[in-house]
């Protein structure tokens, strides 16, 4: 019922971006051509390394989003909190995307790693070929093939195990009431956040900062995970004020937006903490094996990353930070609207700037990868709009429910 | 402290004769509560008895109890801001004057003026303003700077129950209306006290 409209729109989204896409990938075929004698990298010619780089950044970005909807109900579970009942079925529905998301990551890896990573090209670890490359050999321990494509889809499926499961539950718990399927979610969800603390940090070392072999930062997992965890509430906050415009989650009132927006306000700070932590330490210590990973994106590559880079951390913390100040504004849709839309926007090139000077060094691009980004917004507001649809989108007979309902700040 | 005419409770013919010492004296209805859920409905049904609620105490904020008294947003957010302003350009002239200026010493190979090192200090310091900006603030406005003799109507309210004071005229005819109004609406206890300097 809500998802009709919500369906249309999304349509038009994905025929847009298909478009765009389209329309776009003409003037850069000719433009192949020229950038093609230059590429002497193993792998394919620059249109299709662009394509497959931009996959593997949204597809990453979109996974993110889509596991810490589990994450953020998880804590609620584990925490017994009650007022974020009413935005459960909002963070269930965001893992819909976990499995063809994962899906698409591993066919991904195995069929364009030559593309997206430097350290799976022949010869790179052995020793005497003109490859050869000692550092990277060096990790030849972890950055295997095989031990990779394990780690990969053990991650996977751990989320998506317990994305399932957490789902079930709270199905379930719909249909027969009583509160064993509650105490059941809580371990369950324990359980989940202890690996998903491992998992997490683990995907954030092989999915992203694998692609800078030679570069490596101890913050790097938990910088992933507050650029994922922001957007994912960013993400389930969007969904619900759309839901509230439409006419839906009749229970919903401005004190569930304004805790969304605390939580949003907050977390973009910690984000930039984060963010800083890293970039302070590296320029302060200025070894020149941790600052190449700032050198690039400040000024290196004829300085084609450096405004994206200075726009990075307005769009991610000045602007949250201003506009979600004060307590009205996160009482006012509009003005949650706005950041929101901002905020995914900002940490979609974020990991922009985390995976394309790595791979793409001098030949990025935007229309391309805005266009398949897009087609991956549309694909995955198709799957969770779904999902909305299957279910009540008040979990009727959670022990909070009534707690949720009257919720004030 | 008011004179009798400003008052609403007391009709204004009343002339007021008490001595000036006495003016500073207040007694009070006090309800006590033992239950949060309890103590909103009661404050919305006593306000809907048009009786006027001096204040609450609780052992910790209730959340909606500002909305329930029909209390005004603080303005203390504001004050905020401009505490944090102050430690923010504080934090940055101390620095621009003594790493800059005053002192300059060559750290790391860094410029004597970079400002990405300066970021944790001015952090630090505009929060450190803010937080001691707000305290104060908030205990001058809400008189709970230290005295000899400290005014509370009941103690057991900084422990496990819930106080509704409300302020009785100098009849205290209203006493048995209001101990009803209190026991109907789930207060445990029903006390007056007298107040002086409150």
């Amino acid at each position: 019922m809500t998802i009709i409209g919500a369906g249309v729109l999304v349509l038009i989204l994905g025929i847009i971006a298909a478009l765009m896409h389209w329309g776009e990938s003409h003037e850069v075929v000719t433009h192949i051509n020229a950038a093609h004698d230059a590429d002497t990298h193993e792998g394919h010619s620059v249109l299709v390394r662009r394509l497959v780089v931009s996959l593997w950044q949204s597809n990453v970005f979109f996974i993110g989003i889509s596991v810490v909807g589990t994450v953020f109900m998880a804590i609620q579970y584990v925490s017994y909190a009650g007022w974020s009942v009413v935005v459960k079925r909002i963070n269930e529905a965001l893992g819909a995307w976990l499995i063809p998301g994962g899906v698409l990551l591993v066919v991904l890896f195995v069929v364009g790693r030559h593309d997206i990573f430097h350290w799976t090209h022949e010869g790179i670890m052995t020793k005497g070929s003109a490859n050869y490359d000692r550092i990277v050999a060096g990790k030849s321990g972890f950055l295997t093939f095989g031990f990779y494509l394990v780690r990969m889809i053990s991650y996977l499926v751990i989320w998506g195990v317990f994305t399932w499961r957490l789902r079930q539950l709270s199905l379930a718990e719909d249909l027969n009431g009583g509160t064993s399927y509650f105490h059941t979610s809580i371990t369950t969800a324990a359980l989940f956040l202890v690996l998903f603390a491992v998992t997490s940090s683990m995907a954030a070392w092989d999915w992203v900062m694998s692609v800078d072999v030679h570069w490596f930062s101890t913050l790097f997992g938990w910088y992933v995970f507050s650029s994922w965890w922001v957007s994912g509430i960013a993400a389930t906050t969007l969904i619900a004020i759309f839901l509230k415009q439409a006419g839906y989650l009749r229970f919903m009132n401005a004190n569930h937006f304004h805790d969304l927006g605390k939580l949003m306000f907050g977390f973009s700070i910690f984000w930039t903490y984060v963010w800083f932590a890293q970039f302070m330490l590296i320029w302060y210590a200025n070894l020149p094996e941790e600052s190449v990973y700032f050198n690039q994106r400040l000024g290196g590559f004829e300085g084609r990353y450096t405004w994206l880079f200075y726009a990075n951390l307005v769009i991610n913390f000045a602007f949250p930070f201003l506009a979600l100040m004060t307590r009205d504004a996160k009482r006012q849709m509009i003005i949650m609207k706005i950041v929101c839309i901002a905020i995914l926007i900002g940490h979609w090139s974020d990991f922009y700037l985390m995976i394309m000077p790595g791979t793409m060094k001098g030949d990025n691009g935007f229309l391309i990868e805005i266009g398949i980004a897009m087609i991956f917004l549309g694909a995955f507001l198709i799957l969770v709009t779904r999902r909305l649809a299957e279910a009540s989108l008040i979990p009727v007979n959670h022990p909070f429910v009534e707690e949720s309902v009257h919720h004030t700040t | 402290m008011t004179s009798p005419a400003v008052t609403t409770a007391v009709p204004a013919t009343i002339v007021h004769t008490e001595p000036a010492t006495h003016s500073s004296t207040k007694r009070f209805a006090l309800g006590i509560f033992d239950d949060e859920d309890v103590l909103l409905h009661a404050i919305d049904n006593i306000r809907a008895a048009g009786v006027k609620i001096y204040d609450v105490f609780s052992p910790y904020p209730v959340h909606g109890i500002d909305d329930a008294l029909g209390i005004e947003r603080s303005r203390l957010p504001i004050a905020a801001f401009f505490y944090g302003m102050c430690g923010l350009a504080f934090a940055l002239w101390l620095q621009f004057y003594t790493l800059g200026f005053d002192w300059p010493m060559i750290i790391g190979g860094k410029p004597h003026i970079s400002l990405p090192a300066w970021i944790p200090v001015s952090f630090e310091l505009t929060v450190f303003f803010t937080c001691h900006g707000m305290v104060i603030t908030f205990y001058m406005i809400s008189k709970l700077y230290p005295r000899f003799k400290t005014p509370v109507l009941d103690v057991r309210s900084t422990d496990d129950k819930f106080v509704v004071a409300i302020e009785l005229d100098e009849q205290s005819s209203q006493l048995p209306k209001l101990t009803q109004l209190f026991r109907e609406n789930g207060a445990s206890e029903v006390n007056q006290k007298e107040m002086t300097k409150f």
